[in-house]
């Protein structure tokens, strides 16, 4: 193969010309370097916090990081496929919280839950998969396919338009109350193992998510589906020529996002167990941020941008921000982590592992 | 370039009938539309409209949309197929109405369903809206069984009337929709409507076709309405050219008397608006006018310079928290005490600086990766203003309150009439821009990076003070409506100014039109103006607003009132389907092609 | 070309505008002015109102805010504002229904009947305040106005219908800043015509820290807020209390009201050391903090404080939340009280469900007091001078369902109690709780 396998989509070269705004981007990465490491100097030698508080930071990033890793692989493969952000992906998820919510509230009720919590798990794992999915393929099917090929910015309107829709239809269905997940016994409590602690739902969490996505990895790399969805991702045309059923192909590929995020959903309840119709829209954002942080369009890249994204929110406002003495340090840990999305940006264009697209169309 | 055409002899072509409608696309849409009156009515629109009475007394809101979602699909099924070339026009006709009614009709099973389904099971535990009194609303009174049928009859009746809209001559169905929409304005928006008659001391047209003042439409004043404006249309409609040709044909100095008299009518108008209007619709205006003051900047950085920025907001904050600390007795810092006109020069200067501090990390970053990151500042701003850490500047959680009314001179401007004005003049200023941009330099350079940056630059655009001016300019004009947000409601509190206000303002240029100052004038009106005079809407408000931008791109993704060369852009198939057709006539007939035009 | 010319026409109709604004726009403004229409009866639309300018503690002229006429067999027309829909909803709701309550329960005053002619939403925001209180105040034979219910709303909604010469009575705003901080200085936002019978925020913080200082014995505490102007004013005023008590605040900090990951920041309250967390915010962000409390290292023996914002059914009801104390308004006792939580629930089918429903009847019957002593009879017409009213509300004493009301300068009206409340194993609904009461403290307990 003359051309790549992958098309890491570099920017074309301009680093010989040293302009004002090169200058500046430099300064700027220095500048932003120095803050970090002198910030994080201060925390560590303060003292303030105990090593093995620092690990639970660490492992708290990890586990939320997880759960967007899981949002940010079906923002990352749509915008490999057809290059745009689809906005009501956190819809998608929130969803098949609520779906994980109303089943796992009815099988508490029952006396599977205590008995058999593994297969409770289990049952409310595949619905909420199966829920999410319905509803990607369906938004796909009445706002997006309409509008294949048209000008970038309209399907992101209407991914804004479906957000908005899902998010207030299940409002006006369910209410604007808080649902409650109900408490699982067995993920209580806490696993050790040499000297460290660490909580159990947080375990299963993570487990989950790299089995899931390690799933992916291998259904997109070895399957025949997957292989037909790289097709289409780096070339639709020539994919339909190869006799590639383009519709069907991207259809999965929302479908897969769904069930990823209905995943999520499931495993967002168990970690957080407080729902409502809105709780999609910030761990959409978040989630776009991670895949844009690894590298969109890049499946791996997705999981590491998210991993990374939890770990600068968890960390990043008590290893940076408490060493400067700033006040309420932990109320700007979003703040943390979109300067983390700026930064990475500046420093790396393309997301730490590049991008993974489809080739420019004129 | 070969001729398309081989025989230059004009023949008369015979045309293949185009197929009827299917009936299969009827079933499809008319399970849709079920769960579409299904979801109207699960998700509480149908009780919270009931209450409010379209005509007075007997078509209750809630009902009616119900009925129209009927309507709607019923129109949708029948929709005779587009002409294509070589067939002929499509026939209009009993099987249309047919299609209608059958779409109707499985969309009112559907809702039977549901109504039998509530009143088998209780779902409340579930959703919360299915509740006994959402039975007697859609049962309308009828024992469940026979409420089906009725259901399903008048869900079918409605859909036919869907479709009999299609077989009305394209006159008589103009001029109908045009007065039932203006039936449905007078009807809701009572307050409006009322506060005008009031106005303008024809208080006697209230008692005639309302109920009361602030009440609702009586029969008598449904049919007066739909009568005026029925005839109103038709005349309209009748006339050869439209006004804006017959005003372009006119000479020279005729028009230029006309286009005075025109400026001066609007002015006239202009000063009684906020007397008539009173306070609360003024209230309206004014905030109205600030969106639209911000639309029209962030219609030069998305429109013109393709720079998608979905953190406008900051912008507006800064103008903001700029006018209220320098402004403000109550500002915890800095307490300068400036009147607002002495401040605005540095407010611009605040949002200059802010769009550069904003653009410059982004002027690499492509489209994409530019929305979100500055979603992230926009963010990134909100909390900073909140924080306990920058508390001490900008008031925190507290926010800044007390700031003083504008004060131009002798003049005061308290009250939301007053505000209009100083509102008016700046969205004045902003179209000023806007359409000086347009043909300027500037204007160019930026349309030439929106459409392709690499050919651009090569062109000798410099590309970073492009983008950077592009910021520059909406940040100032966001400033502008900031800093008389704030001085109009008085206090500046750092929730006002969150992820929501900027997507309306992207909202009301897309669906207003891009690039266009009527267009986004009328965005402003429909997703402002509207939603705070329907009460009712307000908790559906995003509802609505999610299914307008979804179906407005799906049909109509140039906006309201586009700008001519966006529809032309979004719409160049089907322009170049039309130019085809000309070309070759509208019954197939090959004309004469001369020679090299293909 | 058409766009200059399209250009000229703007500048000309810019220049007209200006020339129309100063003509028809703005007053010429000195501070004060009165109104036009004091002796008009004020029954068309569009009269003119008096204007102020925007500022704290403008005085107006005594007697001259204007009259409303109440013709006879007319209503007598009073507006509610409060948050009826979001998040809050459940405040306002609960607020409303205790004002129609409280029309309901007076039947007539003076042989006219009351009218809630305004339920408006203040959406808990000063854009919603204001744009609430123009429309209510837009209609002159409005008395006055029952609301807000957030004090952000409050800030925009005491100015607009002041200076309209109506009063603004509120069941449950608590800022310090639209009325006094209790030590005789005037509030940034008060205006004349503002009352209030819920109690000042800055008592309620001070009561949760006596309570923790002295009752509990504890002397490290961490506060946590959630950016929202009501949670950041209680936690100021805890922070203030506690330290002049003695006490250390270990860590002041704040989440944001749709945080779900609480465990960064409670791994810093561990490691500062503290022994209690006093978190007065509100759901899902309270669920979090009090579940993800006892999971994180180091915080197994905190103690959990929350505030009236969490004494929901929902909230208590939560197995992490047993044992966590709450500070809120007492909740009234006595004969009168049990008559009125009957009726309500009769009429609406629910318990209240906030705290601040008693002090909205109270309010509400206080301005009915008012109008009855100040309303000059004429013949079956009814005027009502709307700066009698205000001296009115400032020189009475109300007996209500809350206390012993008495309005001081500034418009607090409340004689505030803050009782302190916990949430055990035996109290299985939102009443038990508050009838648990570990504590109460009354102003003067504590040095107000």
């Amino acid at each position: 193969m003359t051309q790549a396998a992958t098309v890491d989509a570099r920017p074309t070269r301009r680093a010989s010309r040293i302009t004002p705004v090169s200058i500046f981007l430099w300064g700027l990465r220095i500048a932003a370097l120095a803050v970090i490491l002198y910030g994080s100097y201060l925390s560590i030698s303060s003292g303030r916090l105990t090593a093995s508080q620092w690990r639970d930071l660490l492992v708290f990033g990890v586990s939320t990081g997880s759960v967007y890793s899981l949002i940010a692989l079906g923002y990352t493969m749509v915008y490999g496929v057809l290059r745009f952000i689809n906005f009501a992906h956190g819809e998608v998820f929130m969803i098949g919280a609520m779906m994980a919510f109303y089943v796992a509230n009815a099988l508490a009720t029952t006396s599977l839950w205590v008995d058999n919590p593994i297969v409770s798990l289990l049952i409310v794992l595949v619905t909420a998969m199966v829920t999410s999915t319905a509803v990607a393929v369906t938004i796909e099917r009445i706002a997006y396919r309409p509008l294949r090929g048209a000008p970038r910015l309209i399907p992101l309107i209407t991914s804004i338009g479906a957000s908005f829709t899902i998010q207030y239809l299940v409002r006006g269905l369910v209410g604007p109350s808080t649902k409650a997940f109900p408490r699982m016994e067995p993920l209580r409590g806490t696993f050790e193992f040499g000297g460290f602690v660490i909580l159990r739902s947080q375990v299963v969490v993570i487990v989950a998510a790299l089995v899931m996505m390690l799933l992916l990895y291998l259904f997109v790399e070895k399957t025949r589906t997957g292989k037909s969805m790289r097709a289409v991702s780096e070339d639709a045309e020539t994919a339909a020529l190869m006799g590639i059923d383009v519709d069907r192909t991207i259809v999965k590929v929302f479908a897969v996002g769904g069930a990823m995020a209905g995943v999520a959903g499931a495993l967002w309840g168990l970690v957080f167990p407080s729902l409502n119709f809105f709780s999609g829209f910030l761990p959409g954002i978040k989630a776009f941020t991670s895949a844009v942080l690894g590298g969109i369009g890049n499946i791996v890249g997705a999981m590491l941008g998210g991993v990374s994204l939890g770990i600068f929110e968890s960390v990043g406002p008590s290893l940076v921000l408490a060493g400067y003495e700033i006040p309420a340090f932990s109320q700007l840990k979003d703040v943390v982590a979109y300067s983390a999305l700026v930064l990475v940006l500046i420093f790396r264009p393309t997301g730490i592992l590049g991008e993974r697209l489809a080739q420019e169309r004129g | 370039m070969s001729q398309v055409v081989d025989a230059p002899v004009p023949v008369d072509v015979e045309l293949r009938p185009t197929p009827p409608i299917e009936m299969r696309r009827a079933v499809r849409l008319g399970l849709s539309g079920g769960a579409a009156m299904v979801l109207v009515a699960a998700t509480g629109i149908v009780a919270t409209f009931q209450p409010r009475m379209v005509i007075d007394p007997i078509v209750p809101l809630g009902t009616m949309f119900l009925y129209l979602v009927a309507f709607a699909f019923g129109w949708m099924a029948s929709q005779p197929p587009r002409t294509l070339e070589g067939f002929a026009p499509a026939v209009v006709g009993k099987r249309n109405v047919m299609a209608g009614a059958l779409a109707g009709l499985l969309a009112g099973l559907c809702v039977g369903t549901l109504l039998i389904l509530m009143t088998v099971f209780d779902l409340r535990g579930v959703f919360i809206e299915l509740s006994p009194s959402l039975v007697e609303i859609l049962s309308l009174g009828f024992p469940v069984g026979a409420a089906v049928v009725v259901i399903a009859v008048i869900s079918a009746a409605a859909g036919a009337l869907g479709a009999g809209v299609h077989l009305l001559p394209i006159r008589f169905r103009r001029s109908l929709m045009s007065a039932l929409i203006w039936v449905a304005f007078f009807s809701l928006l009572t307050d409006l409507f009322g506060q005008l008659f009031v106005g303008l001391n024809v208080d006697f047209v209230i008692d005639l076709i309302y109920t009361s003042r602030g009440g609702a439409l009586t029969v008598v004043g449904a049919v007066v309405v739909l009568v005026l404006f029925f005839a109103l249309y038709w005349y309209l409609g009748g006339r050869e050219n439209t006004l804006r040709e017959r005003v372009q044909s006119m000479p020279k100095d005729r028009r230029v008397r006309w286009q005075i008299g025109a400026a001066a009518v609007i002015l006239v108008v202009l000063y009684f608006i906020p007397r008539l209007m009173g306070p609360f619709v003024s209230q309206i205006l004014v905030t109205a006018g600030i969106y639209l003051l911000m639309a029209l900047g962030l219609n030069i950085v998305v429109g013109y310079a393709g720079l998608l920025d979905l953190g406008y907001v900051a912008f507006f904050a800064v103008g903001a928290y700029a006018g209220a600390i320098l402004t403000s007795p109550q500002s915890p810092a800095l307490s300068p005490e400036l009147t607002l006109v002495v401040a605005i020069p540095f407010v611009m200067l605040a949002a200059a600086i802010a769009g550069i501090v904003v653009a410059t990390p982004v002027i690499r970053m492509r489209g994409d990766y530019l929305a979100i990151v500055t979603l992230g500042f926009g963010e990134i701003a909100r909390i900073l203003l909140n924080s306990e850490w920058l508390a001490p500047y900008f008031g925190g959680a507290q926010g800044i309150t007390n700031i003083p009314d504008l004060q131009v001179g002798p003049l005061t401007f308290s009250t939301p009439e007053d505000y209009f004005y100083p509102v008016f003049l700046f969205v004045l200023l902003a179209a000023y821009i806007t359409l000086a941009v347009q043909n300027s330099r500037w204007g160019r350079a930026w349309m030439a990076m929106r459409e392709d940056e690499s050919v651009a630059e090569a062109m000798g655009v410099n590309i970073v003070t492009a983008k950077l001016s592009a910021f520059v300019v909406g940040a100032v004009l966001a400033s502008f409506g900031g800093a008389l947000f704030g001085s109009q409601i008085g206090s500046v509190f750092p929730h006002s100014f969150d992820i929501v206000v900027s997507i309306t303002i992207l909202v009301i240029i897309i669906v207003g039109g891009m690039g266009s100052v009527p267009g986004v004038t009328l965005g402003a009106l429909v997703l402002i103006v509207l939603p705070n005079l329907l009460r009712e809407f307000s908790e559906f408000q995003f509802l609505f607003y999610g299914v307008l931008l979804i179906a407005m791109m799906l049909k109509r993704p140039e906006g309201f009132i586009p700008s001519k060369r966006r529809a032309q852009e979004l719409h160049s198939e089907e322009l170049a389907q039309d130019a085809w057709l000309e070309i070759y006539g509208e019954k197939g007939q090959a004309e004469v092609v001369p020679e090299g035009r293909a | 070309m058409k766009t200059k010319r399209g250009l000229k026409l703007l500048a000309l109709l810019a220049v007209l505008t200006l020339v129309i604004a100063a003509c028809g726009g703005g007053e010429g403004g000195e501070d004060t002015t009165t109104t036009a229409g004091t002796d008009e009866p004020t029954t068309t639309a569009g009269g003119d109102e008096p204007t102020t300018t925007a500022g704290g503690g403008t005085t107006m002229p005594a007697g001259d805010l204007g009259v409303v006429e109440v013709a006879a067999g007319e209503a007598i027309k009073i507006g509610s504002l409060q948050s009826i829909s979001g998040d809050t909803a459940s405040l306002g709701t609960d607020q409303v229904r205790a004002t129609e309550i409280a029309i309901a329960d007076k039947g007539e005053i003076l042989g006219h009947p009351i009218e809630l002619a305004f339920n408006e939403d203040d959406t808990c925001g000063a854009e919603g305040g204001q744009a609430g209180a123009t429309r209510i105040i837009a209609d002159p034979q409005v008395v006055a106005v029952i609301g807000t219910s957030c004090s952000g709303a409050g800030v925009p909604a005491s100015n607009v219908v002041t200076s309209a010469g109506r009063v603004l009575v509120s069941g449950s705003n608590t800022s310090p800043v639209l009325t006094s901080d209790l030590a005789g200085n005037e509030g940034p936002e008060h205006h004349p015509g503002y009352f209030r019978t819920a109690h000042n925020d800055a008592i309620q913080g001070a009561a949760a820290a006596k309570f923790v200082f002295e009752e509990l014995g504890l002397t490290q505490v961490a506060t946590i807020n959630d950016g929202d102007p009501y949670t950041q004013g209680l936690t100021s005023a805890f922070e203030f209390s506690f330290t002049e008590l003695g006490g250390t605040v270990v860590l002041p900090t704040a989440v944001t009201a749709d945080q779900t990951d609480m465990r960064p920041v409670l791994t810093e309250v561990a490691a500062a050391g503290a022994e209690l967390i006093f978190f007065p915010i509100f759901q899902p962000a309270g669920d979090f903090l009090a579940e993800q409390a006892l999971e994180v290292a180091g915080l197994e023996d905190v103690v959990l404080m929350g505030a009236d914002g969490l004494l929901s059914d929902t909230y208590v009801v939560l197995p992490q939340t047993e044992n966590m104390y709450f500070s809120g308004p007492q909740t009234p006792t006595g004969d009168a009280y049990d008559e009125f939580v009957g009726k309500y629930e009769a009429e609406y089918g629910e318990a209240p469900i906030q705290s601040f429903h008693a002090h909205s009847y109270d309010a509400t019957n206080m301005v009915f007091a008012a109008i009855e002593a100040v309303a000059t009879d004429d013949g079956g017409t009814l005027t009502i001078d709307l700066q009698a009213l205000r001296d009115e509300l400032h020189a009475m004493t109300w007996e209500g369902l809350t206390g012993t009301l008495s309005c001081d300068e500034y418009g607090d009206c409340a004689a505030p109690n803050i009782d302190i409340l916990q949430n055990t194993a035996d109290t299985a609904d939102i009443a038990a709780v508050r009838g648990n009461v570990l504590a109460t403290y009354s102003a003067e307990d504590l040095g107000f």
